[in-house]
């Protein structure tokens, strides 16, 4: 007689995966990168393969040798996080940048914990922040490489929007000089340079990933919404206060890396919170650190680190910000 | 506009393949195997013994016991044994096994296609007679309806809410009977509202069955205007009865409450036509509405089949069990049960026999959990599937009961949705029975 | 200068005040304990088993120090000598017990026992048991999912891959009960050690009737009733089918161990038999 398969309801599953979830990121982040191919050429490719191959050989050896783990090599996880480490350099970096930036991103800041899952901060962050702590020349040299496709157009622009603001309030200029001595364009911005690391040269195509994810139900739109809302209420308030000192929100929002962060960095499974009323609160978090590090701080940017202190408080969140329990109030009407 | 409930909920595909094809008899079987556990509490007493002569509709075992029901025979025939056999999940449970001898069945059984809707007996009769007829919700739990329509002292309730969501993927029998006897289930509606006493009743129905509420708006419009039809979304838990509640009244049953809490009373579909049958035909609940159904099927069958037929005998009747079904499961692939003895007998809340192939059951193998949450958004009690598989695993009894672990409805939208594949529903469920058990010991205040 | 005056003087009063303070907040919250309790707990194993009763060894010796006699207080991980430590530590007399092992009372490995039907779920006995009577047509035996083995904290049972069945290492294994506790079948029991380590045990815990439990697993219980009418010693009891020996009357003679018609009893540790006794004892002898 045929043995028949017995096992708990349900008896269905959801096609979804782990491996389809970070493959979908993956093709989120794509239309970025192929912005950037297009306009720092080589370079841009290099980034990509070394942060990719270094990220998931990291993983592999550390697994294999080190903990003897069952490997995950196979969930686009390590890869992930390598495309993301490489989208969040100067165009510039040279390839032994990212292999350092792999080896804290997975070494250190992923398997330590215990891999997959484990981590309590964003490893691609965690890669990105120590190189911009231990190389703060390098991170922060923004020139921009020949292309194959746009020859030494804008080759002169040294840095970001954001350090130009910064450097020119320091030398007591105000806004409107600013933006007339740098030509600062907000179409610009969203079509192609912003200025910065190799995936926010285009601020539409991080939208376009945004939509593709939410479309996908990959992420959910709490964290990128909060984080971008709080970023332009906080502003809002301090440019409508002093319009000569601080720059408007909208310049705010689609520079300093802002839109990658809230959309790829912050909403990462692993690092950001489980309940809804706590995405808003970490994302609200997010852009409340991200805007005083800015004004208070030595950066001109800050998302980075506004994440990272916002990824320590998610525990904290989690065990406070709990869902709506179905029957806790009850509503008899 | 259709309604539905605020938290959670998954949308499988609902692959309602044998939606079309109408109710058949299933055939005479050989031998019945009633077993004497049909039904939510203690198993009844047979009255019988080997050798009697048992006609269809006789009582053969009686209710022993305040949460129990009678059962009657399905079949004529001689009893050959009355023995312990195993149950779909191999326990082992009483059964009287009956030889079958015809079809001869009892006298005062009307078996007449009538429809009789005047309704001559009292609220007590009637909750008299549905005892008296071994009724018993057939929305799964199988719990006695006259125990669920004597509503305790104190409590009254408002509303009578039939469920006719059938929300879980592949079932039809619901749909079946709504299509075929919508009249049949008013009236057992309103058998129920005056055994409740209750002025309004809602018949919740999800959207994805356009044509019963239509047929039900029609009947219900023109003779039965104090019974509302409500259509609803289609939306994985929905046919829950507490997230049927909220669709419907707005209103939330509250922690280890039941619905008569909120003024509800709560019952299926196949339940009305059951008390229709019962109070108006004499005929008490031996057998019910069957969808045999799968994708791996070449045809697709909805069967009115008697209480105690043997899943062999079931595969038998549509010609073998497919080469590649591998799974059998009692009821809808959400909540029902995987058969494991194929010589286990159908019982009176049996809704389906669905056969599922390797390839549409077969769970992934388990990975990290990656804290995406979708159990968070998925699970309509509002609970944390993810945190309380953590604590059920490590025994932390405490925390799992301020998670509210005994609120989880085990409706397997979390290790649905889950894409790591984390048995997530199968730890929870354990440390639920727990904490159920270590709150209902404590001293009541 | 001025600085480094100031840095060494405000960081002395820091230090100071600090220190006030944790003394102070140390005064308030003090416990004060029976300082017998730490004694007795350095002698324990520091296992926090559980075996004993209590949540851990810090609780088993705080009862102990309260206890009036320890009769009733035993810690099975250190057994005897360190209960008489404990009790040469308190000044009171312990009666000694006979140490305990814990045996496995299901033989179904593959081969004895077919599988009816295949279970695809989390990889638990317990979730299993919930769920169905088991993979097998015998609902007693072994569901092969090794609880016993996560339970153990000694590392002493673990599941053989190719039985299927839970093995317990006797060196390693300390009587706590903990696999007791884990097993939804309750197939293991604790059972005295026995003289040179020598045990006999009935292997199953069938209680179906003889032809029933036989189709389910050949080496099963029949409940034939031949080894008890053949123990010299009455040390065999039948109930619902099921042979059980009280391992307090066994002495071991091993006449039911041959006389078993499906060789559900077994001989643990016992010397190979001589020819002349093995007039093979094999099933279906007729």
């Amino acid at each position: 007689m045929k043995k028949l398969l017995v096992s708990p309801a349900p008896h269905l599953h959801g096609k979804e995966s782990t491996r389809g979830l970070m493959r979908d990121v993956i093709i989120a982040l794509s239309p970025s990168l192929l912005v950037s191919i297009y306009f720092f050429g080589f370079s841009a490719i290099k980034l990509a393969l070394v942060g990719i191959i270094s990220c998931v050989v990291v993983e592999y050896v550390i697994q294999r040798y080190v903990i003897k783990s069952t490997k995950t090599i196979n969930d686009y996880s390590a890869a992930l996080t390598g495309l993301l480490l490489a989208l969040n350099l100067p165009p510039n970096s040279p390839w032994w940048l990212i292999l350092i930036g792999s080896i804290v991103a997975i070494g250190v800041a992923k398997m330590t914990f215990g891999g997959l899952g484990q981590n309590l901060f964003n490893p691609a962050l965690v890669g990105r922040v120590f190189l911009l702590v231990s190389f703060p020349v390098i991170m922060t040299d923004w020139t921009i490489p020949v292309s194959w496709f746009r020859e030494g157009i804008d080759a002169s622009s040294g840095a970001t929007a954001l350090s130009i603001v910064k450097e020119g309030l320091a030398k007591g200029l105000n806004m409107d000089q600013i933006f007339q001595a740098n030509d600062f364009s907000y179409m610009e911005m969203l079509f192609s340079k912003i200025g910065g690391s190799v995936g926010e040269v285009s601020a539409l195509a991080l939208i376009a990933g945004f939509v593709y994810l939410l479309i996908r139900r990959v992420i959910k739109p709490h964290i990128p919404l909060s984080i971008i809302g709080s970023v332009i209420v906080i502003t809002g308030i301090f440019w409508l206060v002093d319009p000569q000192q601080y720059a408007d929100p909208i310049f705010s929002v689609l520079t300093g890396g802002i839109l990658i962060g809230s959309i790829f960095m912050a909403t990462d499974y692993v690092t950001s919170p489980m309940s809804k009323q706590g995405m808003i609160l970490y994302g609200v978090g997010i852009g409340f650190l991200t805007i005083m590090i800015r004004y208070f701080g030595s950066y001109p940017e800050g998302i980075s680190f506004a994440i990272l202190i916002m990824n320590a408080c998610v525990p904290l969140i989690n065990k406070f910000m709990l869902p709506k329990r179905f029957g806790k109030e009850v509503k008899n009407g | 506009m259709s309604k539905t409930f605020s938290l959670g909920g998954i949308h499988p595909h609902d692959n309602k393949i044998s939606a079309a094809a109408s109710i058949e008899n299933f055939p005479l079987v050989d031998t019945a195997y009633i077993s004497m556990s049909q039904h939510l509490g203690a198993p009844a007493e047979p009255v019988v013994a080997k050798g009697d002569i048992v006609k269809v509709g006789q009582l053969i075992a009686k209710s022993s016991g305040f949460i129990s029901a009678n059962i009657h025979s399905s079949v004529s025939g001689v009893v050959s044994s009355v023995e312990l056999l195993p149950d779909l999940s191999g326990t082992m449970v009483q059964h009287v096994v009956i030889k079958v001898d015809g079809d001869v069945w009892m006298e005062n059984i009307d078996r007449s296609e009538e429809i009789v809707g005047e309704i001559k007996l009292s609220g007590p009769e009637i909750i008299a007679k549905i005892a008296e007829c071994g009724i018993v919700g057939l929305g799964g739990a199988a719990f006695p309806t006259n125990i669920k329509l004597s509503p305790p002292p104190g409590k009254k309730a408002e509303y009578l809410i039939i469920n006719g969501a059938e929300c879980e993927p592949y079932l039809t029998s619901d749909y079946r009977i709504m299509v075929e006897s919508p009249e049949q289930i008013l009236i057992g509606t309103k058998i129920m509202m005056r055994a409740l006493n209750v002025k309004n009743a809602y018949f919740g129905v999800e959207d994805n069955k356009p044509k019963a509420i239509k047929l039900l708006k029609k009947i219900a419009g023109k003779n039965y205007p104090e019974i509302k039809i409500v259509p609803l979304t289609k939306r994985y838990p929905q046919g829950g009865e507490k997230q049927m509640i909220e669709a419907i009244t707005g209103r939330q049953v509250p922690s280890m409450g039941l619905p008569i809490d909120v003024g509800v009373v709560v019952q299926n579909v196949g339940t009305a036509l059951a008390v229709y049958e019962a109070v108006q035909k004499n005929k008490p609940l031996f057998d019910g509405i069957v969808t045999i159904t799968g994708n791996c099927m070449t045809e697709q069958r909805n069967f009115r089949l008697r209480v105690g037929t043997t899943f062999d005998t079931m595969m038998y009747a549509i010609g073998g069990l497919p080469k590649d079904a591998v799974k059998l499961i009692s009821g809808g692939p959400m909540m029902g049960k995987a058969v494991c003895r194929m010589d286990a007998a159908s019982v009176k809340s049996t809704s389906a026999l669905l056969l599922l192939t390797e390839a549409e059951t077969k769970r992934g193998v388990e990975s990290n959990c990656i804290r995406c949450a979708k159990c968070v958004d998925a699970c309509p009690m509002g609970l944390e599937p993810y945190l309380l598989n953590r604590l059920s695993r490590a025994d932390r009894i405490e925390d799992l009961e301020e998670h509210m672990v005994h609120d989880c409805i085990e409706c397997g939208c979390c290790l649905y949705t889950c894409p790591s594949n984390i048995p997530l529903l199968d730890t929870i469920r354990l440390s639920k029975a727990q904490v159920i058990k270590i709150i209902r010991s404590r001293p009541k205040k | 200068m001025n600085t480094i005056i100031f840095t060494i003087v405000s960081l002395s009063v820091l230090g100071l005040v600090l220190s006030l303070i944790l003394y102070l907040v140390s005064q308030k919250f003090k416990v004060v304990e029976d300082p017998r309790i730490d004694g007795v707990q350095e002698l324990l194993p520091a296992a926090n088993c559980g075996g004993c009763g209590y949540a851990g060894c810090r609780a088993f010796a705080e009862a102990c120090v309260k206890a009036e006699d320890l009769d009733k207080m035993y810690c099975p991980v250190g057994g005897n000598s360190v209960m008489q430590n404990v009790a040469g530590y308190l000044g009171v007399k312990v009666a000694e017990k006979t140490p305990q092992i814990a045996v496995v009372r299901c033989n179904g490995t593959c081969d004895n026992r077919p599988k009816t039907s295949n279970y695809d779920g989390y990889s638990s006995c317990a979730v299993m048991a919930n769920l169905f009577a088991g993979d097998t047509d015998c609902r007693y035996g072994c569901l092969s999912q090794g609880d016993c083995e996560l339970s153990c904290k000694f590392d002493a049972i673990k599941m053989d891959p190719l039985t299927g069945l839970p093995e317990v290492d006797e060196e390693k294994c300390t009587a706590c009960g903990a696999c007791v506790k884990a097993c939804p079948k309750m197939i293991i029991e604790l059972r005295n050690k026995g003289l040179k380590n020598r045990r006999i045990f009935v292997s199953c815990i069938n209680k179906d009737k003889g032809g029933v439990a036989k189709k389910a697993c050949v080496v099963a219980c029949i409940g034939c009733t031949k080894c008890q009418k053949i123990c010299p010693y009455d040390a065999i009891t039948m109930s619902n089918n099921l042979a059980y020996i009280d391992y307090n009357k066994c002495k071991l003679c091993r006449k039911c161990v041959i006389e078993c018609p499906t060789r559900a009893i077994w001989e643990v540790n016992f010397p190979v038999r001589l020819p002349r006794v093995e007039k093979a004892p094999i099933i279906d002898q007729k």
